[in-house]
Formats: C-alpha cells, structure tokens, sequence
C-alpha cells in the first residue's frame, strides 16, 4: 500500500507478442481487480511490467547475480504491490522460460503472503490445466497466497459469449483477489538494511 | 590509505589463443604478481581460497608464507578466508605462524565463500553459512587473545582448556576485514567487533555497496567503536588501462566477454556502467576510483583485481605497472588531501602494536604437564 492509501496492483506479463492475446488477458484481469476493489472505496494504481522488454536483463541477472536498474525497478514494483496479477503464455506444456526466470531472480520471500491473481493463454483450451498443474506448485513454492480462479484464455475465447465465458472468469477471479486485498493490512517486508539484527541476537543463534 | 591488488586464483583459458596455464604456471605467477605488486609501490597483496578446480587458490597461507619470504615490506592478506567451513584453530594457528615469519605483514578478510558444495565437502551445511561465520570468527576471535580456552558451540568440538599456539606475534592478532556481496549481518558482524568491513564492490552497483558499508559505519558507531566515519572500509576494484582508452577497451574485451563470472552476459559497456569496472586510460580510472569516496565516505584500503579471467602473466606485470606508477601515487595524494585529520588509516601490526601498549612478547603458556597431567588453566589456578 502506497503512503496515500491507494493500492498498487502489480501486473506481470510474459507475452511476447505486440500486441500480445497474454497482455490482453493481463490487463482484463487489472480492469476486473481495479472494479471489485472500487467497490470497497479502495482508489487503484495498477503498474504493469512487460517482461519482454526485460528479457536481456534478467537473463544477465542470472549470470551476474544482480539486476539492472530497469530489472530493479520491476521486481520493487512487484515486491512492493499489494497484489500481483501473473499472465504467461503456454509454451511447451507449462509457463514460458522467460516468466520462469523472472520469478527465479526474485529474492526469497519476496511473494510471501502476497494475494495473486494467475493467468494463462495458449491456441487451445487444451492446455488449460497449465495454471494448476505448472503455475500453481510455482507460486505455492513462492509462499504467495493465490486466489482460487485461475484464468484461462484460449484463442477462441476472445471471440465467444457463451456462459462461463471469459468475461465471467475474469469478473470472478477480480473479485476474489480484491477479496483477498482488502481484508488485508498492508505490511511491507523488513530491510534488514534499516532493521539489522543485533549482534548480540545473531552470536546467541536465536 | 592503502592500495594492492587481490587475486581469486583462477585457471581460466587465455580466450584470444585458447591457452590454458597449467597449475603450475598459475601457482608461480601467483608469486610473480605478488612480487611485482611490491616492486611497483603497492601495499597490500591478497590471494582469495577455493577448494576446487578451476582455481589454484587452496592452501593460501602456504602461498603467502613463500611470498613472505620473496618481498619484504607488502602486507599479505586473504579476500577471503573461509571462515565458515575452515576449523577456526587452524587459521588461528596458521595465520599467526603467518605472522611470525612475515614480521607482522598479515591481515586477514573473513567470508564465507561461494561454491555451494565446499560445504559438504568439509562436513558443513550451507545453510548454517551465517552462522558458521558467527561462531566460528567467535572462537577465532577469543584463541588469539585469551591464552587459554574454554569453549563450546554448535558446529565443532568443545575445547577445554586449550591454547592456540603460536601467539600472535608480539601479542597482537592480526587485523581483520569481514568481507561481504550482499549480507547484512557480516556488516553487523564487523561493527560489533570494531574489525574492518570490506565490500567486494567489483560485482554489483554502487548502491548497493553504499547500503552495505552504511550500514556498517552506523553499527559501527553504534557499538562504541568511534564515529561512522572512523570505521575500517575496503572496498575492490577492476580496472583493465592501457595509453589510450580505446586501446584498453579493445585488448580487454574478449577477456571480459569470457569471464568466468559475469561472462556472455552483459556487455563491457554496460557493465563498466552497473558496476565499478573501468577500462581506459589511467586518467580514467584514476578519476571513477576518486569517486568511489562519494558514496561510501573516506576509506582506508582499495584492492583491485587484475589478474583474473586468462589475462596472460605479461600482460598482468604490465598493468601491475601502470597501476603502480601512473595510478597509484596520484590517488595516493588526492585520497590524502581528501580525507580529514579524524579519519584513522586502516590499522598496520606497528600500529596495532603502539595502541596496545607496546606488546608483548609472551613466553610459551606451560603445556599439559607430562609428569602431573595438570592442564594450562589449574596451573593457572
């Protein structure tokens, strides 16, 4: 949460593409989330990070083991929102490499606790178990609290008004993660930069 | 302020020939650069340790004991000393025998080392890595100023009644830098017990080493060792020089493209710009290493790292040159206008020795006695 007392929602996208049906989905998932939290009088800053125009930098992270000051500014955008919306395209039976590697140059516990909202798009409808087979043990591993629907957006989705359509899913799944956002206090990590454990404390190994 | 140069101990290929050195050829170029360090005015030299292939750099004290014994007036020191996974007895032994046949020419930077499995292979866990490096720079800690010790932790045998021996020569331990990438409790660490922290810098932004060593400086106070600006900083350095700057650049690149750490990632340009790095004239490094002053404050101790990533032996005794007779005395001079009257210069053994008192020299404690079997402390008694 902001000093102002808006809340930040943080959107993640993998999409290649310009423009790309997984930003598309990503930012439905932001309009849905930003509603549902009006509803609660919470004002709404949502800041997306494009993951591909990232791509060289993460991967220079993974090889100098620090990121650059764009690379920075996203993961703080991350770190610091009080919820993460996470879109991937389907590649090879799972998220894409380039989604993977950004949540592996996140420092440990920094998705803790955090209300996430996942995402998924591929050609067809039949890699939807995606989002439960592949990109929810991720974000369990990555201790963040994920709301129950998951959406999925398959080509034929983004033409098609049938009931449990897309528009649906994604009003339902908005509406859990600002569920989740507002019974929440904002509480942002520790630094251990302005809050370092005493010497005393780290020599008794408490 | 102090200048020197610090070393991994890497075999890597020469990238523009394909030429690996042997380990022979590394081990005694190793000396040669330490040697050559002296001979070009520079302070300090200090030799990293790793215990596996592609590095020479195991057994450091046995290095810089031959090197001691090759130079006369450099202090040899370590960046770093495996503090979490070497018996804290025996760097406690070994340095201050160290000591003993350098006349006093050794400090030493503690850390806590970066190759996952040195771990097991010294029968330790790499998550216990901060607390190794709690526990074990304790003892360290108290066996080079208590004579005789009691002790009992969680990561090694208890001691009873034990002496470290040889005491530390002249009864004063050697210096020591904790040195850190990223932990802030090894900043903790070294504020606690007034000892030096060193910043690797070389790998990461500049705000990032400033948080680090902030950090320090403000703990430091904190722990009633003197002003944050009294602290002991050492920060690293890469610098690759020749005449003229696109020279440097282009004879660098390729070892840079190659490197073993930060190799086929980054380009040099952006890298020079995220990190410490400077390639170009001596002008140019004599200026960003002036600049390092502005975000950590006055500091005491500036090694570079020049002999890393294949650079042939040649090539490093030139730069050794360069650093030594172009660079090194200008910022010699600058650094010591700049810094103000209250600010200490890292400590020395002289200088360690004068605070002290003067020494002294101790006559060896009294062993286990063969005929009573009394140990050290009820002799004491």
């Amino acid at each position: 949460m902001t000093a102002s007392g808006r809340r930040t929602i943080a959107v993640v996208t993998a999409g290649l593409g310009r423009p790309s049906s997984t930003r598309i989905l990503a930012d439905r998932l932001a309009e849905a989330s930003d509603r549902a939290l009006r509803l609660y009088d919470e004002q709404v800053d949502v800041e997306v990070v494009e993951l591909r125009d990232l791509a060289q930098d993460i991967t220079n992270n993974l090889l100098t083991g620090f990121p650059s000051a764009d690379l920075e500014a996203a993961i703080r955008t991350v770190r610091d929102a009080d919820a993460l919306i996470a879109v991937t395209p389907v590649f090879s039976a799972s998220y894409s490499g380039l989604f993977k590697s950004f949540f592996d140059v996140l420092e440990e516990g920094t998705l803790a606790g955090k209300p996430v909202l996942l995402g998924a798009t591929a050609g067809t409808g039949r890699h939807s178990l995606v989002l439960d087979f592949a990109m929810r043990p991720l974000f369990a591993y990555l201790r963040a609290v994920v709301v129950p629907t998951a959406v999925f957006g398959a080509s034929e989705d983004f033409g098609s008004n049938a009931s449990g359509s897309l528009a649906e899913r994604v009003d339902r799944a908005g509406r859990e993660l600002a569920d989740l956002v507002v019974g929440r206090r904002a509480s942002g990590p520790v630094d251990p930069f302005d809050n370092p454990t005493p010497f005393e404390q780290l020599l008794s190994g408490s | 302020m102090q200048f020197g140069i610090f070393t991994v101990g890497d075999v890597t290929p020469d990238p523009t020939t394909g030429r690996t050195p042997t380990e022979h050829e590394r081990i005694k170029a190793t000396v040669e650069i330490a040697r050559k360090a002296e001979e070009v005015g520079l302070d300090v030299f200090a030799t990293g340790e790793h215990h596996n292939p592609p590095f020479i750099a195991s057994a450091p004290t046995t290095t810089l004991a031959f090197i001691a014994a090759r130079t006369g007036r450099i202090i040899l020191s370590t960046s770093t000393t495996l503090i979490t996974t070497t018996d804290p007895v025996l760097i406690a032994e070994n340095y201050a025998k160290l000591q003993h046949l350098s006349d006093g020419r050794v400090d030493l930077m503690m850390g806590r080392g970066n190759t996952g499995p040195v771990y097991p292979w010294f029968g330790k866990d790499i998550r216990d890595g901060i607390p190794l490096a709690i526990e074990n720079y304790h003892l360290l800690h108290r066996l080079w100023r208590e004579e005789v010790v009691s002790w009992e932790g969680k990561f090694r045998t208890p001691l009873q009644g034990f002496t470290s021996t040889p005491r530390p020569l002249d009864g004063v331990p050697p210096f020591v830098w904790h040195g850190s990438i990223r932990s802030p409790e090894i900043a903790e660490q070294a504020a606690y017990y007034g000892d030096g922290f060193f910043a690797n810098h070389i790998f990461w932004p500049k705000e990032h080493t400033q948080r680090m060593v902030g950090l320090y400086r403000r703990r430091f106070e904190h722990y009633g060792h003197g002003s944050a600006d009294q602290a002991i900083v050492g920060l690293g350095g890469q610098v690759f020089m020749r005449k003229n700057s696109q020279d440097a650049v282009r004879e660098f690149r390729p070892y840079f493209d190659n490197a073993p750490v930060y190799g086929h990632g980054p380009s040099l340009e952006e890298f020079t710009a995220q990190t410490p790095l400077t390639v170009g004239s001596p002008q140019q490094v004599i200026e960003r290493t002036l600049g390092f002053r502005e975000y950590v404050g006055d500091y005491q101790r500036q090694l570079f790292l020049m002999d890393h990533a294949g650079l042939p032996l040649k090539t490093v005794l030139e730069q050794l040159e360069i650093l030594g007779e172009e660079v090194v005395p200008v910022l010699r001079k600058e650094f010591a206008a700049l810094a103000p009257a209250h600010v200490p210069d890292a400590p020395t053994h002289a200088s360690l020795v004068t605070a002290a008192g003067g020494g002294t020299s101790t006559p060896p404690t009294d062993a286990v006695d063969d005929v009573t079997g009394r140990s050290p402390e009820e002799t004491q008694r």
